[in-house]
């Protein structure tokens, strides 16, 4: 295929490390996802249908649907962190060591300022 | 008009902007007429700092990067603040506090989904757009597919989305305004939209981030100001805190009210209980959980929290973004449970749905109480200053989604496909940029004036709907899936966003006028029977008796009235809107069907019409957004 930014995509897909960031990016944050996702929807429908649960007072007139409630920021907080420290540590490393050596070609244009948008038009 | 604004305060389930579901306040509740210079002066402050800023920002504005994404020039913490300002529209600062005041829990619950939908920013959307794209969503879209119908379908969605948000916050502002320093509607419509547009057209991007970020910072002081006074009484003890709000006999009126007869049955202290647990406003399950998903991955399809995202360098920096965006939500989310409970306790619902049936007001009615009440110096100060700050909000989100707009259509209508993709000068693309944004302006202007008083409320629960219905399906699997090709983007796009409008057109949320009157006709039949009761006990000897006939009896002449206003009103219709005599589809949020049809669109459409091309760019696209490669390229200019 043409390429007219002198990187070799195909290349980098084949490469090890990048099946390796890919897996371990795809394990990682759909796993999150999908806790987030599930946590989140357990406050609604807890609200709905185990609202004897909810109504339970646990610390003073504060009961388990506020405490639920508030751990929804915690956890979403919680995710938020876990990724961004993982990302941070390991797949931006990883990231970097691809790209430092399948892009090290200058962009083919002096004032680096097109991006390419379809090879076609 | 207030029938119709007690009507559709309900509607608030889904529309996450309870603020224009009240479109008109039932009283001016401003500034006491003495304080009214007060007002004036910290407005003019407020507005006097954004323009400088906008003129400073104005000199760093020279080519089409610096005007649609700074020049890529914003950090992490800044882009944070910028996106909690785009987000934290007037929706939470006035809407969920004022729900929270008037509903307990449930406005509590409801925050909660407006921060998890940035799990799915961070995780799957931020960094690939930012290691991908350049100005637009369409950028994303078309990048391995066919540009111009990928992008005519990204820029119609965009100002679809971004028209039904603006329109609900034009008319909730030209009604705040209007409300809380008494000019009128037209003219608070017509300020928003020439100080909007002075940002815009003269700073482009930099000032509106600037603009963003400044109000974020006065809005989350603010309120951290007015909680630490309504909580530091109890010792910063939550379990003291909501103990004092249940035991006071305002909130278990309030509960007593919403819950009708059940109520009678329960102690006083079991009804400010009830207060702290779900089921006061929302009924139907289903409907919360229809709306969540909307919230949940609508968030990830707004245009013009998208464009955030270009505005930072780099991946890490998108991340930080959203990691520090989720810190300044959160933590405002967590602020507003004080700020709408110690409104309930202090001020009481039944004074705050009395100026705004949605609760709008609870927030600066709560700033005007700590202040030392509606005479005071004080009083009046915080609360001409969270007008300010609520002014300044809403300027700020719709100058957001103007310069979404305006992108969408000078980028990629203009430069992509009319141009066929052929870069013009700086100087043409900025110009372009700013045509576009006067041309959407007024607009802005024009659609605000027109709606005055309608229920816009549906507005912004639709533009959710249609993003996590038509741009979040198209965004995620162009990103994730190889075989997303043109097809079925455009495929996705249509049926997403039809699947979305449509379902809500036939939603209980319009009027029905059947059912309008139905009501009426009951609440006029029981009329007669309710005031003979209400008279004979006015004239009981126990005060307390007659003190609550009397109350009775005023609240069954507004209702009879309104029951008159809204037979005459309806008088000659019977069918809705769109001619239904009852809503054909239940649910209030069409999330929990469009959205699967939404990506259904897309994958049919795909594997319908193959392109062989976009499969081979497969391998480009997924390394670039998981690399970073060449991003440099698309930031500087």
């Amino acid at each position: 295929m043409a390429n007219p930014d002198g990187v070799d995509w195909d290349a980098i897909i084949r490469d090890p490390r990048f099946q390796s960031l890919h897996r371990r990016k795809v394990v990682f944050l759909w796993g999150l996802m999908a806790l987030s996702v599930v946590y989140y929807f357990l406050l609604p429908i807890g609200a709905a249908y185990f609202q004897d649960w909810f109504k339970i007072r646990v610390w003073g007139v504060v009961n388990v649907g506020l405490l639920f409630a508030l751990s929804e920021f915690v956890v979403a907080w919680a995710i938020a962190l876990v990724y961004s420290r993982k990302a941070s540590r390991d797949f931006d490393r990883m990231a970097a060591e691809i790209a430092a050596e399948f892009g090290g070609v200058k962009p083919s244009r002096a004032d680096g300022t097109i991006i390419r948008e379809g090879v076609s038009t | 008009m207030t029938s119709i604004s007690r009507k559709w305060s309900l509607i608030a389930l889904i529309a996450p902007v309870p603020l224009v579901a009240t479109p008109a306040f039932a009283q001016a509740a401003g500034v006491g007429e003495g304080y009214r210079w007060l007002t004036f002066t910290i407005f003019a402050v407020v507005i006097a700092i954004t323009m400088v800023v906008t003129y400073l920002a104005a000199k760093r504005v020279r080519s089409a990067s610096d005007f649609y994404t700074a020049g890529g020039g914003v950090s992490g913490l800044q882009n944070g603040w910028a996106i909690a300002g785009d987000y934290l529209s007037a929706a939470s600062f006035l809407g969920i506090a004022g729900l929270i005041s008037l509903y307990g829990y449930d406005g509590f619950m409801y925050s909660v989904g407006w921060l998890v939908a940035y799990i799915t920013v961070l995780l799957l959307i931020a960094e690939p757009c930012r290691n991908i794209g350049r100005y637009t969503l369409s950028d994303i879209l078309a990048y391995r597919n066919d540009p111009r119908k990928t992008r005519v379908v990204g820029a119609l969605s965009t100002i679809t989305v971004s028209t039904f948000y603006l329109t609900a916050q034009m008319v909730g502002g030209g009604v705040l305004v209007k409300t809380l320093i008494g000019i009128n509607y037209e003219t608070s419509v017509i300020g928003v939209g020439i100080l909007m547009l002075a940002y815009v057209l003269f700073g482009g991007m930099v000032a509106t981030t600037w603009v963003q970020i400044i109000k974020a910072v006065l809005l989350v002081s603010a309120s951290i100001v007015i909680v630490l006074l309504v909580w530091a009484p109890y010792g910063f003890s939550l379990p003291a805190f909501l103990a004092d709000v249940v035991a006071d006999p305002k909130v278990q009126a309030r509960v007593a009210t919403l819950l009708g007869d059940p109520a009678k049955a329960m102690s006083a202290a079991e009804l400010g209980q009830r207060f702290l647990e779900p089921g006061l406003y929302f009924k139907a399950p289903i409907d919360q959980i229809s709306l969540g998903m909307a919230l949940v991955f609508g968030t990830a399809g707004l245009p013009h929290i998208l464009m955030r995202f270009f505005t930072v360098r780099t991946a890490l920096q998108a991340r930080r973004s959203v990691v520090w965006a989720m810190a300044i939500i959160g933590g405002f989310y967590v602020l507003t449970l004080f700020l709408g409970f110690g409104a309930a306790r202090l001020v009481g619902s039944a004074n705050i749905a009395g100026v705004d049936a949605g609760g709008n007001m609870a927030g600066p009615l709560l700033a005007q109480y700590i202040g030392g009440g509606p005479n005071s110096f004080m009083g009046n100060f915080m609360l001409a200053f969270v007008s300010a700050v609520a002014f300044a909000t809403i300027v700020a989100v719709v100058a957001g989604l103007v310069l979404a707009s305006a992108s969408a259509m000078a980028h990629d209508l203009y430069v992509g496909v009319l141009r066929h993709g052929k870069e013009t000068s700086g100087r043409g693309q900025v110009f372009a940029a700013r045509v576009a944004t006067l041309i959407v302006g007024a607009m802005a202007i024009g659609i605000g004036i027109a709606a005055k008083g309608q229920n816009v409320a549906v507005l912004v629960g639709l533009a959710f709907a249609v993003a996590a219905s038509a741009n979040f399906p198209c965004v995620l699997l162009t990103l994730y899936w190889k075989r997303c090709n043109t097809g079925g983007i455009v495929t996705g796009m249509l049926v997403g966003t039809i699947a979305a409008v449509g379902l809500t057109l036939v939603s209980p949320n319009l009027t029905y006028p059947m059912a309008v009157k139905a009501a009426a006709h009951k609440v006029l039949d029981a009329a007669p029977a309710k005031r003979a009761a209400a008279t004979e006990a006015l004239a009981s000897p126990d005060a307390a008796v007659a003190g609550k006939a009397a109350k009775d009896l005023a609240a069954l002449d507004k209702a009879v009235a309104k029951a008159d206003a809204d037979l005459a009103k309806w008088a000659n219709d019977s069918t809705s809107f769109m001619g239904l005599e009852k809503p054909l589809f239940e649910l209030k949020n069409p999330g929990l069907i469009s959205i699967p049809l939404g990506f259904l669109g897309v994958i049919f459409g795909s594997l319908l019409m193959r392109d062989r091309r976009a499969e081979q760019m497969w391998n480009e696209v997924y390394a670039r957004q998981n690399t970073g490669l060449l991003v440099s390229k698309s930031v500087a200019l």
